[in-house]
């Protein structure tokens, strides 16, 4: 997993409420036995007209030249709910998203981002609106340091809290399953004294 | 000490907890399908590390194949390749896989609790959201993704955050026709679709208290769909009495002991939760979706909202962007909503109870001449059942569509997918934009009200549909 520290880029604001899964990333793209070949399909539904994916639509966000390149997504609230598919952060990872933030975000997606690597951050609805604000009136770069755990606009700094361990792991890379791994005599030990049912 | 009922599974499997560390906890069984796991096994393999538990492991097919024919090939390449993918996994890391055409196939939330693979008091993951159907047996159960699934192969542990707790408490009991789905559809229209975030409910009362196993685990399977980690119900005599006996469950001694460890199971009357609601169950109508996501729920004898009823700007602008979706005008009463596609299956409603209730309403009818419907059993156990009771040809002489057991249009992996401007009344658990195909447009609902609306071409309040079924 690549280490995260700080990074600075351009937000593209997606203003929608309970933006799911299975809009981030449809169902006729999750055939696939492999973590790459997603991103070309991210919004697929919102992003083309057409079924293949040739013909993009002009109103959607994501599609205007200004917001090319963008690296970081503004979202709307509980961004990510309903499926578990990792899909979804993969497909926004790929796109060249290293950044969500929004005011909330669904737990099994929150969870996903972490482990494959995209900062989540949340930040307060009134935090959030201004950047909205801030980002349709203008272009707006701003940079994400997760070591202070800040957000700096031109005109602002915001905090956001994150879980130490999840800051840990994505400031380090860490490859989670070896890090427990090297907690197996842990494991060895609760097993020993479960009983016979379970 | 006086704790709630997740706490007390919490505790029963926390392995390591620190204060710089997320707590690292133990998962008893691990249900695994096609979609989620083979890049797990991908970078298991490339890491070059054992499965640690292969007998804790269980698999089965069911997201992306026909309901048509038990042929891998027949779901088309992708989905073939997946499925192979499956099994030569199964087979090199040693897993049980019930595959097309063995006797325990079925979809992975139906196929858990009727082998007893699901118990109370054990941690029960799956790469999918609706794991939380496992709730309904006092198991703490919960949807993961990818690189959990492949923590899980590894380690059998997961790192968890520890949850918030809240109780959701039906006061009373249900009026005569209303269905579990009602009930949790109506949860969901008090909370809002993120009501439950960082949260694991607690569902109790009478009406709760009532439900047969088959009803709580369609209660717990949607408790997702209002962002909540797991939803449970403390296990009881009903619990113990359906598990006994299954083919995966304790036996003998060890199952004396388990039931006797399990009837501890249960918040203590003095718990505190992080958050209450109460609801009266005799409020609770027949319920429809009417909007893109699942709290977008209005009784079937109202009419489809304004945007001006919402006072919240968030919930007012999903509420535009909704109606436009989903082609409805204000104020149009929810009977009057034609439809031309119904669908009843899922892990939500797709067991043998859920087919008799539907098949109840079916009998001796026809489906409209404007209505395609589909029936597509959870499992190939509950198939045989529904084909012996005579359910299956209920619904075939009555125009609905028998297929094999499979997820099918719940997400339209397969080739089971609505086309643009379909209108579905669906017994399943989500109405996203496109979840059942590009454009289409899906009302969910109980597997009565499905019934009943394949036969009338459009929504109808099911109490006028019971008297003249039993007038019959």
């Amino acid at each position: 997993m690549e280490k995260f520290n700080q990074h600075h880029g351009l937000v593209v604001p997606l203003d929608t409420a309970n933006v799911d899964t299975d809009q981030i990333i449809p169902k006729q793209f999750l055939q696939k036995t492999t973590r790459t070949g997603f991103g070309q399909h991210l919004f697929h539904d919102r992003r083309y007209l057409d079924n293949l994916g040739n013909e993009n639509n002009p109103e959607f966000v994501l599609n205007k030249p200004q917001y090319q390149g963008a690296s970081i997504l503004l979202a709307g609230e509980n961004f990510g709910c309903g499926s578990s598919r990792e899909h979804a952060p993969w497909a926004l990872q790929e796109y060249g998203f290293l950044v969500i933030i929004a005011s909330s975000f669904a737990d099994i997606f929150y969870a996903n981002c972490i482990n494959i690597g995209i900062l989540p951050v949340i930040l307060p609805e009134e935090a959030i609106a201004t950047l909205f604000q801030q980002s349709k009136e203008g272009l707006q770069h701003i940079t994400v340091d997760l070591v202070a755990s800040t957000v700096k606009t031109a005109s602002a700094q915001y905090d956001f809290t994150i879980a130490p361990f999840h800051k840990y792991c994505l400031e380090n890379g860490v490859d989670s399953v070896g890090w427990t791994l090297n907690k197996i005599a842990k494991i060895e030990d609760y097993e020993a004294k479960m009983p016979a049912w379970q | 000490m006086v704790t709630t009922l997740y706490e007390k599974l919490w505790q029963s499997h926390i392995i390591e907890e620190k204060a710089d560390e997320t707590p690292l906890i133990f998962v008893d069984r691990h249900l695994i399908h096609e979609v989620t796991s083979p890049q797990a096994f991908a970078n298991l393999k490339f890491h070059n590390r054992v499965l640690r538990h292969p007998e804790r492991t269980i698999a089965t097919m069911d997201h992306n194949i026909s309901t048509r024919s038990i042929e891998i090939n027949a779901a088309g390449e992708g989905a073939a390749n997946q499925l192979r993918t499956l099994e030569k996994n199964c087979k090199e890391f040693g897993i049980e896989l019930f595959g097309m055409g063995h006797k325990n196939q079925g979809v992975v939330h139906v196929i858990g609790p009727e082998l007893g693979l699901t118990l109370p008091g054990t941690v029960i993951v799956c790469g999918d959201s609706h794991t939380s159907t496992h709730g309904a047996f006092g198991a703490l159960a919960f949807g993961i993704g990818t690189s959990e699934v492949e923590h899980v192969f590894a380690t059998q542990t997961l790192r968890q955050t520890k949850a918030k707790t809240m109780k959701i408490e039906v006061k009373g009991q249900v009026a005569p026709g209303i269905s579990a789905k009602d009930i949790i559809l109506a949860i969901i229209g008090k909370t809002g679709s993120a009501g439950a975030t960082g949260y694991v409910v607690e569902y109790c009362g009478e009406a709760i208290e009532s439900l047969t196993m088959e009803e709580r685990m369609t209660v717990c399977n949607m408790s997702v769909e209002f962002g909540a980690k797991a939803g449970l119900i403390a296990p009881d005599a009903k619990t113990f009495d359906y598990l006994k006996g299954k083919d995966y469950a304790p036996k003998g001694e060890v199952w004396q002991q388990a039931v006797e460890d399990w009837q501890q199971l249960k918040s203590d009357s003095e718990a505190k939760f992080d958050s209450y609601l109460t609801l009266e169950a005799k409020e609770i109508k027949t319920q429809v979706t009417w909007g893109t996501t699942p709290g977008q729920v209005t009784q079937v004898d109202s009419v489809v909202p304004s945007p001006d009823d919402f006072t919240d700007p968030v919930e007012r602008e999903s509420c535009i962007a909704a109606l436009k979706y989903m082609g409805l005008t204000a104020g149009t009463k929810i009977t009057d909503i034609a439809i031309n596609k119904v669908f009843i299956g899922s892990c939500t409603n797709s067991r043998i109870e859920d087919l008799r209730a539907a098949a109840a309403v079916a009998k001796g009818k026809k489906v409209s001449a404007t209505v395609d419907a589909i029936v597509v059993p959870g499992s190939y156990r509950v198939k045989e059942q529904a084909e012996a009771e005579g359910l299956a040809q209920t619904f075939i002489d009555a125009g609905f569509e028998w297929r094999l057991p499979g997820c099918s249009m719940c997400l339209g992996m397969n080739d089971d997918v609505l086309t643009h401007g379909d209108r579905c009344a669906s017994t399943s658990n989500r109405n996203f934009e496109g979840r059942q195909g590009r454009g289409s447009r899906t009302h969910l609902v109980s597997p009565e009200l499905a019934a009943a609306s394949a036969i009338a071409g459009h929504f109808v309040d099911l109490t006028s549909i019971n008297s003249q079924v039993q007038g019959a």
